[in-house]
């Protein structure tokens, strides 16, 4: 639940200034529409030769992440989407290509195809093999409400860039990129990967931990330490002012969207009257040639706004979420542990057995613990690194919006000056 | 077609106007504050005010307050209406002090009286028009109500406008109804209407779209009017789309004031990064809340916009003033034409024409010899009558057209200097609003920076 935003800056009556929440809601605001919809996993994709690799100069732009640049060894790209229609659904798949000098790869490049589901199943696996680690999050898997067509390219696009942004933090986290299932999907063509997939907890085993999973959330977690306690917390708050940014920053791309279709008639408008007239004709063409100039440096500054700014808030959103899921299991390892401790209390014989298990669970605890606070001290500085960088970067993009704009508007000036010392000037009130 | 009174047709002699402050002294110098330079000689010895040399008393005229006021309009019903007082000062010596002479309360239905007294009686002169009677091309911030402070206080600036223009007009300056508003309150509304200037009006005038078939207009007036037309277009076209884009800034603008609010808050969970989020937000605030200011300037320039909007329909008022006269003219002439071949045709039995007088002699037989006489008298009555009228029309139209372009000429100077200030104050205010923009994002990207 948002809460409203109060009123903030002056001028209060207008609809734009301190917009409740429900305002700022976003139109197109996730509702889960079905986009596949068959079982794909028994869908062989296209099988698509690997094409040749990319340079390592194109990948550069991927890296995002100040943390050792030097001893990075793993350079991962995804580009090139395919839209594959077949009778059954439509999908897209895009080119995975990847760049290592690691010795446990068989290669040094390599360069597959993989379809949303199939980072799906690698955001899973992972999930399932480190329960307490932070996996980054991936881009929605439902189509954002009001779109026409499912597929179009903005959303590709953006999806792309989500993508390629999930494996290179997988690829930067010291434990997720040595990842054997990460290994595979970076590697196996596209026919063997199918198989692979198939190797996993069978269906009956995973309805059997679902089941165990929801009767240990009733329970609960008795004694969660404080240290946790703290991190959940921070987590609702900063879920919530991350949900509100990118609402905010949403809404700005909008408006200003709507501002630059507007402002796109002014400058032709005065052009028109330049032609009406004589001694005005230059001045007005000057002013037109400046607001068209103008209009091209918003569109600028929107596409910026939109490309740089929202996806790094919105993956934000997304860890928010996904870190929620990380808390929950840390407690469900925990509510484990103290349900079998607690049977232990009450077992008087064979006691053994159960023992054994308790000691594993407590070390089970141990690791999980361990594992979530060195990565949430991880994620900590990624995040204040992302989003300062994010916004530091948004506030250098208007600065020099607003320095273009101003160099036109002078010489504008200065070229009417000359002519205008011609003329005595006027006495202004 | 109505019958304008005849001496309508000249230019008027509205009675000659005192000197302003001293009864004795030369020529007024009614010289507004904002004279765009020293009035020329144009008039002939026809004005009765001769002299010319402006001694350097100025006159200075402000409309400095509104008031709300409440009273019986002419139907005895309850109204609320504005007034604005009206001060006028005269200035001694150049660097002097200046003194306060008269000041009066008037309202704008007031001011409407004085323009409509002053285009019927200076028809070939482009009369300043007055600020718009109700808030047009405003966009969602803007009241389109009457008495909204704002609306009332851009009208005040517009009405001081508007007498500082016709104050500097070298014609329009002179008159005494003007000299009366400025100085006489009470019964001013009853001394305009004596003159019977109503009465006087062309009514065709108000028909805007009427068309008479003129022959011979002066080209220029055409192309004038033609030229007025689209600049009333372009200019209503450019200040819907700018309110519409005013509307949107501030949107923009707006919405940054959010950003504040969840920086602040944000910063409350965050350790290192507090501060730099606590003072970004507050650059949020900033950037946000500057854009009240910004667009208020925008506003005056709109406004200096819609001056010339509606100058335009002045302008497009001497033409069509123009197009009348010629109209009357060529009427005039061809009925004329029409008496004499009558004339002629009477004279040699010949009847070539129809006439109703023809018709009837056929039926009912033909007329006396002492009748025909007496109708070609009659008919060379008129001529010579019709003849006259014509020259002094024709002497008229000329006259019009002279003083007319004389003022048209005066008057694009004014415009051509005016709004091309005013596009340059567009400039500058664009110009000012980056600036504010460049120093408020520098400073968040400080903070953001630090953070």
């Amino acid at each position: 639940m948002e809460e409203p935003l109060p009123a903030g800056g002056a001028g209060g009556d207008g609809p734009c200034a301190l917009l409740p929440a429900a305002a700022l809601a976003l139109d197109g605001d996730e509702d889960d529409l079905e986009l596949f919809s068959k079982d794909a996993s028994l869908m062989d994709m296209n099988s698509l030769s690997p094409t040749m690799p990319t340079s390592p100069l194109s990948m550069i732009n991927q890296v995002k992440f100040e943390d050792e640049p030097d001893l990075k060894d793993l350079f991962i790209t995804v580009d090139d989407p395919e839209s594959h229609v077949t009778t059954l659904e439509t999908f897209v798949t895009y080119r995975v290509a990847t760049q290592t000098s690691r010795g446990e790869f068989d290669a040094s490049e390599f360069a597959v195809r993989r379809r949303y589901q199939d980072f799906l199943w690698l955001k899973g696996r992972l999930e399932e093999a480190h329960p307490t680690l932070i996996v980054p999050p991936l881009p929605e898997k439902f189509v954002v409400k009001g779109m026409v067509e499912r597929f179009n390219d903005s959303f590709i696009e953006t999806r792309r860039r989500a993508l390629s942004t999930f494996l290179t933090r997988i690829a930067d986290h010291p434990t997720l990129t040595f990842s054997e299932d990460f290994k595979v999907f970076l590697t196996a063509p596209d026919g063997e990967l199918s198989a692979h997939k198939r190797q996993g907890p069978g269906l009956l085993s995973k309805v059997g931990q679902t089941v165990r999973a929801a009767a240990l959330a009733l329970r609960g977690v008795r004694g969660r330490p404080a240290e946790f306690e703290a991190m959940s917390g921070f987590l609702e708050a900063f879920s919530q002012k991350v949900g509100l940014l990118h609402k905010v920053s949403q809404r700005i791309c909008k408006e200003e969207r709507e501002y630059v279709d507007e402002m796109k008639e002014l400058g032709p408008i005065h052009a028109l009257w330049a032609e009406l007239e004589e001694d005005l004709a230059d001045t007005l063409q000057g002013v037109a040639g400046c607001l068209d100039r103008c209009c091209q440096a918003t569109e600028r500054r929107l596409r910026g706004l939109a490309e740089a700014l929202l996806p790094v808030v919105h993956e934000y959103v997304l860890y928010g979420e996904m870190l929620m899921g990380v808390m929950k299991r840390r407690d469900h390892i925990q509510a484990e542990l103290e349900s079998k401790a607690e049977a232990l209390t009450y077992k008087k014989a064979d006691t053994e057995l159960l023992r054994e298990e308790v000691g594993k669970l407590e070390d089970k605890l141990e690791c999980a613990n361990t594992a979530l606070r060195a990565d949430w001290e991880r994620w900590r500085q990624n995040m204040r690194h992302d989003l300062t960088s994010a916004f530091t970067a948004t506030a250098e993009r208007n600065v020099r919006y607003y320095e273009q704009c101003l160099a036109t508007w002078e010489s504008f000036l200065a070229a009417q000056s000359d002519l205008y010392a011609k003329e005595p000037p006027e006495d202004k009130p | 077609m109505e019958q304008a009174a005849p001496d309508l047709e000249r230019p008027l002699q509205p009675a000659p106007l005192e000197p302003l402050g001293h009864p004795d002294a030369g020529p007024e110098a009614a010289v507004g504050e904002e004279a765009e330079g020293a009035p020329d000689e144009e008039d002939p010895g026809d004005r009765t005010m001769t002299e010319n040399n402006f001694c350097l008393k100025k006159i200075e005229i402000s409309v400095s307050e509104a008031e709300k006021r409440t009273g019986r309009n002419a139907m005895n019903m309850q109204e609320t209406y504005t007034a604005y007082l009206v001060e006028t000062r005269s200035v001694e010596h150049i660097d002097g002090p200046s003194v306060l002479t008269d000041s009066l309360w008037r309202r704008y239905s007031e001011f409407e009286l004085l323009r409509n007294y002053l285009l019927v009686y200076y028809p070939h002169i482009v009369v300043p028009p007055l600020p718009e009677k109700r808030a047009e091309f405003v966009w969602h911030k803007l009241s389109a109500d009457n008495m909204d402070p704002d609306f009332v206080e851009r009208r005040r600036i517009g009405l001081e406008n508007f007498l500082l223009r016709v104050a500097s007009h070298p014609i329009l300056c002179r008159d005494k109804i003007f000299y009366l508003f400025l100085t006489q309150e009470g019964n001013w509304k009853e001394i305009v209407n004596e003159t019977g200037f109503q009465l006087k009006a062309d009514s065709r005038l108000k028909a805007l779209n009427a068309t008479f078939r003129v022959k011979n207009p002066d080209k220029r007036f055409t192309e004038l009017k033609h030229y007025s037309d689209e600049l009333q277009s372009v200019i209503s076209h450019l200040l819907r789309v700018r309110a519409r884009v005013a509307d949107r800034l501030y949107g923009v603008y707006k919405v940054h004031g959010n950003y504040g609010r969840v920086f602040s808050e944000w910063s409350a969970i965050e350790k290192e990064m507090g501060d730099g989020l606590q003072s970004a937000g507050h650059h949020m605030d900033v950037y946000a809340s500057s854009i009240d200011d910004i667009l208020e300037d925008e506003e005056h320039y709109a406004d200096q916009l819609k001056e010339y909007l509606f100058y335009a329909e002045a302008l497009r008022a001497v033409c069509r003033k123009h197009e009348l006269m010629q109209y009357d003219l060529e009427m005039a002439a061809q009925d004329l034409a029409s008496k004499k071949q009558q004339c002629e045709e009477l004279a040699t039995g010949t009847v070539r024409t129809f006439s109703l007088k023809g018709m009837t002699t056929k039926l009912f037989g033909q007329e006396t010899p002492e009748q025909r006489e007496s109708r070609i008298k009659v008919l060379e009555e008129q001529i010579s009558e019709g003849e006259q009228q014509l020259k002094a029309k024709n002497l008229e139209g000329r006259e019009f057209v002279k003083n007319a372009w004389a003022d048209i000429e005066r008057f694009k100077e004014q415009k051509n200097r005016d709004l091309k200030e005013a596009l340059i104050s567009y400039a500058v205010m664009q110009i000012s609003m980056c600036k504010k923009g460049i120093q408020v994002w520098t400073n968040a990207k400080e903070c953001f920076s630090k953070m």
